[in-house]
Order: C-alpha cells, then structure tokens, then sequence
C-alpha cells in the first residue's frame, strides 16, 4: 500500500492557540495524490479547527501549510480553492431551497455571450450536472430539483463532484459521513473511493473508524490538540485503530459505568460487554 | 411518486428523468400563488363590480397606474429580499429624492437652489445611491439586521425630506417642476400618457414591465443573479464557494435606493412636484407586493413577475373596492386579509414543490 509518492499537501508542525486555550499543538500530517488520509478524533479533539487550518480559514501561529513541496500562506478559503484545494463542510455545503444545478455551479458560473449580454449558459449547467453526477456513478433525475429534495448522502456527493469537477487536487472532507444512515454513508464512501481513484488526494476528517478504515492508506489520529499517532495502513488493524482513537482507557471506564447502570436490563449489559472488548480489555 | 411514466426517452437522453405533471411544474414556480391570486381577485371584482364597469379599459388604466410606481419598488424589493435582506427606507426615499430635486430646481427667491434640472437631477440620483451605499455598508458591516437599519434609514430619511425643504422654502409641498428648462424630456420619458380605447395608461407601465423583464432575466440567467439566491439561502455557503456577498448585498440596496429615485422622478413628473410625505408606507406596500408575490421572506427564493403580479393584485384591490363603491375604510382589511391568505399558500406552495 505505501507509495513513495511525495505528498501533495502537508502541514507540518502547525500549532494554533485561542487566548490561553492550546487547540493544536505542533501537529504535522500530509496526503499523497490518490490517496485518502483519514484523520480521526473524537469531539473535542481539535478536528475543526485542523480542517480550517487545511481549508485556509485560519492561519497557524506556528508552522507551515505546504503545497506540492512549497510553502503556502492561504490567507483566505479562496486562496486554497485557487490551489485546487477543496474544503466540502458538513452543513454547509448546500443551499436547500436551491436546484441541483444552480448549487452545481454557485460561485462559478459558466457564462456565454459577451459584456452587458453574458449571461449564465444555463443548458451547460445542467447538462455538466447531470453527467459529472453520472461520472460519479449518481444518477439525479431531475437537475432542476431542489436540493432540500435530496438525502443527506446525496448531498455530499453532489458537493463531493462539484469540488472534483471544478479540479480540487486535495479534497478535505468534513465528517461526511456523520449524519447519515449505514446505507448512505456507504454510498459516500464510494464516492470517496472514486474521487481518489481520479488522483485525489482525500483527507477525510471522521470520528468513526469503522467508515475510515475501508478507504483510507494512512490514519491520523488527534487527541487533545496533539497526533497521537499517524499509522499506514498496514501498520494496524482496525481493532487497534478504534481502541486508541477513544482511548481504550475510557472506553473501560464507560463500559464500567455502562454495567452498573444497568442493573438487570440485558440490553445494556450487552452494550457494556461490547465496548469492553473494543476497549481491548481482557474480560 | 410520479402519475405518468415517459415511454420514450427524452431528449435529453436519461431515461430516469420522469415527466413531472403540468400541475407539479407551475406548482414549482414561485409566482403561482400570485397567477392563482390574481385571476381570483379580477374575478371577484368582475362579478361584484360588473355594474360599475371594472371590466373596461378605463379601470384596467386605473389599476396598472397605480400598479406602476408600486411594481417597480417591488421589483428591486424582491431581489433584495431573495439576497435575504429588507429595506424599509424605500417609502422615505422616494418621499426624500422627491423633496431633494425640487429644493435643487426651485429658484433661489423662494429658498432653493434654482440649479438645473440636468444637474439637480444627477446630484438627487448620487445621493440616493448614497444612501443605498450606507444602508447596505451598514448592514454588512454590524451583521445587524437590515430590518432594523433600514428602519432607522426610514425615519431619517423622512425627517429630512420635511426639515430640509422647510428649513430652506418653509413649505413641505413644492410645486412648479413645469416651468422647469428640459421638463418636456422628463415629462416625455415618464409622464407620458397612451391613450387605448378609452383608457389612459401612463407610460410608468411601461417603465415597469421593462425594469421587471430585465431584473427577471438577470436574477435567472446571469451570474450574479444565481449568487443573489444562493446569499440569501445561505451567506455563509455562498461565501465559502468565492460569493463576494457583502459586495453583491450593498450593491441591491443601490438597487433599492435606485428605485426609490426613479419612483420619486415619476412622482414628480406626474405630479408636477413632490411632498414631503409622498411615499409614505410605500415601502410595507412593496414588501406586501413582493411577499404576494411568492418570495420568501427568509430569503433564498422568489420571483421577480410574482412581484409585478403582487404589486398588480395590490392596486386591483385599492381600485377594486373604489370602484365597487365598497367604503374605503374597509381597504385595509381587504389587504390585510390577502396578505395572511397570500403567505399561508406560498408556504402550502413551497412545501408541496419541496416534495417534488
């Protein structure tokens, strides 16, 4: 699985602070073209204020953004988006009330005719949406929808193909997978797979191992502002991979706590019994 | 679920786009509820008032004269509205800009500056765009809500539209445009009357219908009018994908201040000068006019014709009740009761096309 391609985006030894509060402390992490690097944390952990360093939101107060070997200051989202690289946020990613194919396009609109009579080349538009939707292997039926119509996967997929179309190299992807249902997160997933198959390099930001691991070459692991560890992929199992990203010493705790609670409801027994053994404790 | 399946392939080639009903596309459309509304009101007045001839060109006249003025406020109301934000200051302005051209054409022996209309007429325009540049720069800069910053504008630009004319002539009415050097151009250009089979329409419809077709196709078919619904569905979406959204925001109260201007021009023409208190509540009409018309109030979706439509309906009301000979105290009521229907469909109307 390891390349020896040199990475396309890093940063390395970034530190940001708020006030007294330390939300990253000297962390480095990189994505190689057509691979997806998958960076894990529980809530809390400083996982969005990394994807704003990423995205060009914030600045780091120490270390630096690199972009294809060369340091980058991104003063702005736009600057990143200039680079090609492209943030999809959880939430944000689209205007429901909006139709798929003005979404597609919002902020880069393809225009025809010249000065005071260019106007936006609407058949473009939809046409563009309806065949990068089918590139991804999405079949939308009617571009002219809204997209408050779609699920929640679709959504990410739509906003995974706009960035892809509109050549995102690195694409950072904000839990994805967060809101949505085994069924629609599967499906995001591939998407995931497709964009790195087109030589993407991914970073997929997530609190579930369980949908990192089947797509990612490297895990990265924040806790607490700080890497805790940054693994290949065959460096560690998947079991391994959930017990450090809780912490298997919490998880033994909660499944403690969990048992106790429980008294003599069996569901909750077999939830305790279960984080137990994710925790890698020995019964 | 669909009622019918396509047999054949579209044109466009993807056989799992279904042919949605011709019901479930006009239902899509933000200004149905307006054409729904619109037919009803001509109904009603056409059975209610058949004896008093609603149904001629004369009343027709009479309704998009008042339409007129109204629709072209609407108009730029309604893509501000769409971009998620409110100007309350347009009645004032309009009531402002009047007063401010007049005080710069009447001649100094009554207290004004007796400048040319030429002129008088290019510094009114500068200031309005002014003020439309301070309410959106305001607006964008504070993030308060331009409801209460224009709210503020509303009665400040009122207050001047009373104290400056006063404080210079002493009168809050000033009249005389007429004997003005070039009123015949302005005269021709927006106080024109055309005369069809007996009724006369003022050439403002016309002004109307123009301003409307160009801001329809800018707001559907232009770049910039694609950005307008994506500010006003979400700012923060539309600025992550490179929207320059304070700019476009400060750019469409311009836009509102700009109407306000021309509206205070018609007025002025038409009524061969300007009052201080000429425009007012204008503004809630426009707002009423647009908000018929099928645009959200929360922004991110609506209609420039719903807005026509709406200014349209407004003044087949006002005219409707005169006509019927109904007591015009009852016309506020009236409009009241159509402004609740109005905003109880779209929503039924938005739900339903969100379901598509």
């Amino acid at each position: 699985m390891a390349t020896t391609e040199a990475p396309i985006y890093e940063i390395e030894h970034v530190s940001k602070y708020f006030g007294s509060v330390i939300a990253l402390k000297d962390v480095s992490m990189f994505v190689r073209p057509g691979e997806v690097t998958c960076l894990l944390g529980d809530n809390g952990a400083g996982k969005s204020t990394l994807i704003k360093t990423l995205a060009g939101v914030y600045k780091p107060d120490e270390g630096e953004n690199r972009f294809e070997g060369k340091r980058v200051d991104l003063d702005s989202p736009r600057d990143a988006l200039e680079l090609g690289i492209a943030t999809v946020y959880q939430d944000l990613a689209m205007i429901p009330l909006m139709s798929i194919w003005r979404n597609f396009f919002l902020g880069s609109e393809p225009t025809r005719g010249v000065g005071p009579f260019r106007s936006f080349d609407v058949d473009l538009a939809k046409q563009v949406t309806r065949d990068e939707m089918a590139k991804m292997g999405i079949d939308i039926r009617d571009p002219d929808q809204p997209v408050g119509t779609l699920s929640g996967g679709e959504r990410q997929s739509v906003a995974i193909a706009r960035a892809v179309y509109f050549g995102a190299k690195v694409l950072i992807l904000d839990e994805p997978t967060a809101a949505l249902g085994v069924k629609q997160a599967g499906v995001v997933l591939k998407y995931i797979i497709q964009a790195k198959q087109r030589g993407i390099g991914v970073i997929f930001i997530t609190h579930n191992p369980h949908h990192a691991y089947p797509v990612g070459e490297h895990f990265v692991i924040l806790r607490r502002g700080q890497i805790f560890g940054d693994y290949a992929k065959d460096e560690v199992p998947l079991e391994q991979l959930v017990q450090m990203m809780a912490g298997g010493a919490d998880l033994e705790v909660l499944s403690h706590e969990l048992e106790e609670a429980a008294g003599s409801d069996p569901d909750l027994e077999a939830a305790a019994r279960e984080l137990r053994q994710e925790s890698g404790a020995s019964e | 679920m669909p009622k019918e399946n396509t047999t054949s392939p579209s044109p466009t080639g993807d056989e799992r786009t279904r042919k949605t009903s011709v019901l479930g596309r006009l239902l899509s459309r933000p200004d149905f509820g307006a054409i729904v509304a619109l037919i009803v009101v001509w109904v009603f007045f056409a059975i209610v008032a058949f004896e008093n001839n609603f149904v001629s060109m004369r009343s027709t006249a009479a309704i998009l004269n008042a339409a007129a003025p109204l629709g072209i406020l609407a108009i730029a109301v309604a893509l501000l509205m769409i971009a998620g934000e409110f100007d309350l200051s347009i009645g004032s302005m309009v009531g402002f800009a009047g007063m401010i051209l007049m005080v710069l054409v009447t001649s100094t022996s009554v207290g004004g500056f007796g400048l040319p209309l030429g002129i008088s007429l290019l510094i009114t325009l500068a200031l309005s765009l002014l003020l439309g540049y301070f309410n959106g720069l305001l607006v964008v800069k504070t993030k308060l809500p331009s409801f209460i910053i224009t709210l503020g504008t509303l009665f400040i630009l009122r207050g001047l539209a009373i104290a400056i004319p006063r404080g210079r002539t002493n009168r809050t009415q000033l009249g005389g445009l007429d004997d003005v050097p070039g009123f015949e151009l302005i005269d021709r250009l927006f106080g024109t009357e055309i005369q069809i089979a007996g009724g006369n329409f003022d050439i403002a419809i016309l002004w109307m219908f123009g301003i409307g077709a160009l801001a329809s196709w800018f707001l559907s078919r232009t770049r910039v009018g694609n950005w307008v619904f994506g500010v006003g569905g979400d700012a923060n979406a539309a600025r992550n994908v490179g929207v320059p959204v304070d700019r476009l925001k400060i750019g469409l109260f311009m836009l509102t201040a700009f109407a306000g201007f021309l509206v205070a021009l018609i007025f002025a023409v038409q009524f061969n000068g300007s009052d201080s208190l000429r425009g007012t509540q204008l503004e809630f009409r426009a707002i009423i006019a647009v908000v018929v018309g099928g645009t959200l109030l929360t922004g991110g979706y609506g209609s420039i014709i719903g807005a026509m439509l709406g200014a349209i309906i407004f003044s087949m009301v006002q005219q409707g009740i005169v006509i019927t000979g109904i007591d015009a105290d009852w016309f506020q009521v009236f409009l009241g009761g159509i402004l609740v229907v109005a905003v109880v469909f779209n929503n039924f109307i938005r739900l339903q096309a969100m379901k598509r």
